[in-house]
């Protein structure tokens, strides 16, 4: 299918726009703790694994992009 | 395996539950990325409708999907979240003996398809597995598999739909008519408009995020209870028992194991007769190969699919083993939950997701779950409009129509079957034990028509009257035994070999009887008939196709190498966890 978008270019947009939006709710939570913290809160989950996401995202997003 | 394999007691117990309180409660950041799926996958279905104007890209995706896109797929269609529920509950009840549906029930199946059977698939140019029974056994054949199919699929797909309805209605107290309408209407518009490219391209995203989504609950998991090693102690001393962490060392007689399996019925009955089955001949699964590009990519597909089935049980049957060992209390069967108001087996996935995540990584894990089952009904329907259009309306209403009435026809199949699933999702609501009986149905023909495929395809002497026959004798024999054990609950000894085997043993040992019966009446009827001419079973049978050779430019590229690579690995996890 020459001339279009890659799976792998939304499979990387949906990854980066995820992994900032969850990395981000992990760095609020260190601002303001939730009432009802999750077990293993204290590893801060949301913020390296969105992390993770947002790279792994931006890798495909620009490695994959529409030329 | 496919909904027709997970535990239908247990499901159809998860649908009587009455909702008093939902498991999960939503944030914005949630809920946000819930609907950032959502305008995801219509964008994809508006992309991808100006490459899906001809019939080959709308059925058939172009055949230029990938290896890796068409493996992704491939393993994806399968991996339904009502499946990941159900086995993550059966992994808490059972233990690690779950883990046998994901590994000698697929991953033999899987490479044996790559390896033996996709050639013949692929040389041939057929547009869908009826269509390789019109090659093979002429039109009779063709049509009664091709009817069957699309009945089935599109009540599976309303199955799934009902079901997620249901799981949403569980999990997030969402309203059934909601779940139903909003994913109905999201499947019917990307499939539509985009084909099998779109249903494609939208479970390659599914499988990411069911990976990103689950796969923080094991890691949290061995964490908290200290590792492996830990937490078979930590399950033997809570369980009283070693046996949920062995696959194979309890399964010496019936009694010995808590799903009262035997190691016949799993090699055989499992590893041969459905697996095969259903993972070479189900075409919901094979359409999503006949999509590559070329044929070392058709081959190299069930083989990447392979790899990532066999790493499934760690976000599946993990987290059922991990709850054993850290939720604070027993999860309990669904009748006991309901007049009791503890938590049963079933929800031991979403507990597990709520106790390890907050906000933002919680909507992930459900936008998995919704994913999971958007792509299942997405594949059934797309598969529907396919039989339907090629093996039915194409080749016995209207055989003379233009290329752009054929892809007109798959568009409005696609919301016919959409709505078809619609139906039968409130058929299902108000009998739910129709569930059951369709999930029945399903695997009378999966085994028989393993043993119609694989002759047709190895074995040049096989006839039009022996396919014929030997289909219909071991659907028969499917539907018999079923029937005899449904109406006499003892006769379970004679069919599971056993009086101490249980349900799962009895699917086993169906499948088996009613292959073994294709297979000799096949052949029986093949000998006193008269074979077709070898020059017609070009490209259709061994021995007498010239199959194109690949040509690697190194060893490490051939589909061979890959499999025994896969092969080594599932022997080496099986007796490890022996």
């Amino acid at each position: 299918m020459r001339g279009h978008i890659q799976i792998w270019f939304f499979g990387g947009i949906l990854l980066l726009t995820y992994g900032v939006l969850i990395a981000a709710t992990g760095l609020w939570e260190l601002a303001a703790p939730p009432a009802q913290e999750a077990v293993l809160w204290q590893l801060h989950a949301p913020i390296w694994w969105g992390g993770m996401m947002a790279a792994a995202g931006l890798f495909y997003t620009v490695r994959f992009r529409p030329r | 395996m496919s909904l027709a394999s997970v535990p239908a007691a247990a499901l159809a117990a998860f649908f009587q539950t009455p909702v008093t309180q939902s498991l999960v409660h939503l944030s914005g950041v949630d809920i946000a990325i819930i609907a950032i799926y959502f305008a995801m996958v219509i964008y994809i279905g508006f992309y991808l409708k100006s490459a899906s104007n001809t019939s080959e890209e709308f059925f058939m995706a172009g055949r230029e999907m990938t290896a890796w896109i068409a493996g992704l797929s491939f393993v994806s269609a399968n991996l339904g979240a009502l499946e990941l529920m159900g086995w993550a509950s059966s992994a808490y009840q059972y233990g690690i003996l779950a883990t046998h549906w994901y590994w000698i029930g697929a991953i033999p199946a899987m490479l044996f398809l790559g390896i033996v059977m996709m050639p013949f698939y692929y040389v041939c140019k057929t547009h869908s597995v009826p269509g390789y029974l019109k090659l093979r056994y002429g039109d009779g054949a063709r049509g009664l598999s091709a009817v069957c199919f699309a009945f089935m699929t599109v009540l599976m797909s309303g199955i799934n739909m009902y079901s997620m309805a249901l799981v949403m209605k569980v999990v997030l107290g969402w309203d059934l008519n909601f779940s139903i309408w909003v994913s109905s209407i999201t499947v019917a518009i990307y499939v539509a408009l985009g084909g099998l490219r779109s249903a494609i391209f939208n479970e390659v995203l599914q499988f990411l995020l069911i990976w990103l989504g689950a796969l923080l609950i094991p890691i949290m998991g061995l964490i908290e209870a200290g590792g492996w090693t830990n937490l078979k102690h930590q399950i033997a001393a809570r369980m009283g028992s070693t046996n949920y962490t062995h696959l194979w060392s309890t399964t010496a007689h019936f009694r010995d194991n808590p799903m009262g399996i035997h190691w016949t019925g799993l090699v055989f009955g499992l590893g041969i007769a459905i697996s095969c089955g259903y993972w070479t001949t189900d075409f919901l699964v094979v359409q999503r190969v006949l999509s590559a590009h070329n044929l070392r990519a058709a081959r190299m597909a069930p083989i990447i699919g392979a790899g990532f089935k066999m790493m499934v049980p760690f976000i599946v049957i993990l987290p059922g083993l991990l709850a054993l060992s850290v939720l604070p209390f027993h999860l309990v069967p669904q009748d006991v939950a309901v007049a009791t108001g503890q938590h049963s087996f079933n929800e031991v996935l979403p507990l597990m997701l709520v106790r390890y995540c907050g906000p933002g990584l919680l909507g992930l894990g459900v936008t998995a779950l919704i994913a999971g089952f958007m792509s299942g009904m997405a594949g059934n329907v797309s598969a529907f409009a396919t039989v339907w259009t090629y093996d039915i309306y194409g080749a016995f209403l209207n055989k003379k129509a233009s290329d752009s009435h054929y892809v007109s026809m798959g568009r409005w199949c696609t919301f016919i079957g959409v709505l078809i699933s619609v139906g039968t999702a409130y058929l299902v609501q108000h009998a739910a034990s129709i569930m059951d009986y369709v999930q029945a149905l399903f695997s009378f023909f999966i085994a028989p028509l393993l043993g119609t495929v694989l002759l047709g395809m190895l074995w040049k002497r096989t006839t039009k009257a022996g396919g014929f026959w030997g289909l219909l004798t071991g659907t028969c024999t499917a539907i018999g035994l079923f029937l005899w054990v449904h109406l006499d609950p003892s006769a379970l000894r004679y069919v599971a070999l056993s009086p101490d085997a249980k349900a799962m043993a009895e699917d086993m040992y169906r499948a088996l009887w009613s292959f073994l019966a294709c297979v000799i009446v096949t052949v029986l009827v093949s000998l006193v008939t008269e074979p077709r001419p070898i020059a017609e079973l070009e490209g259709l049978v061994y021995g007498a196709s010239n199959v194109p050779k690949e040509h690697d430019d190194y060893w490490y590229q051939k589909p061979i190498v890959w499999a025994s690579m896969i092969a080594v690995v599932f022997v080496v996890l099986n007796v490890i966890f022996w």
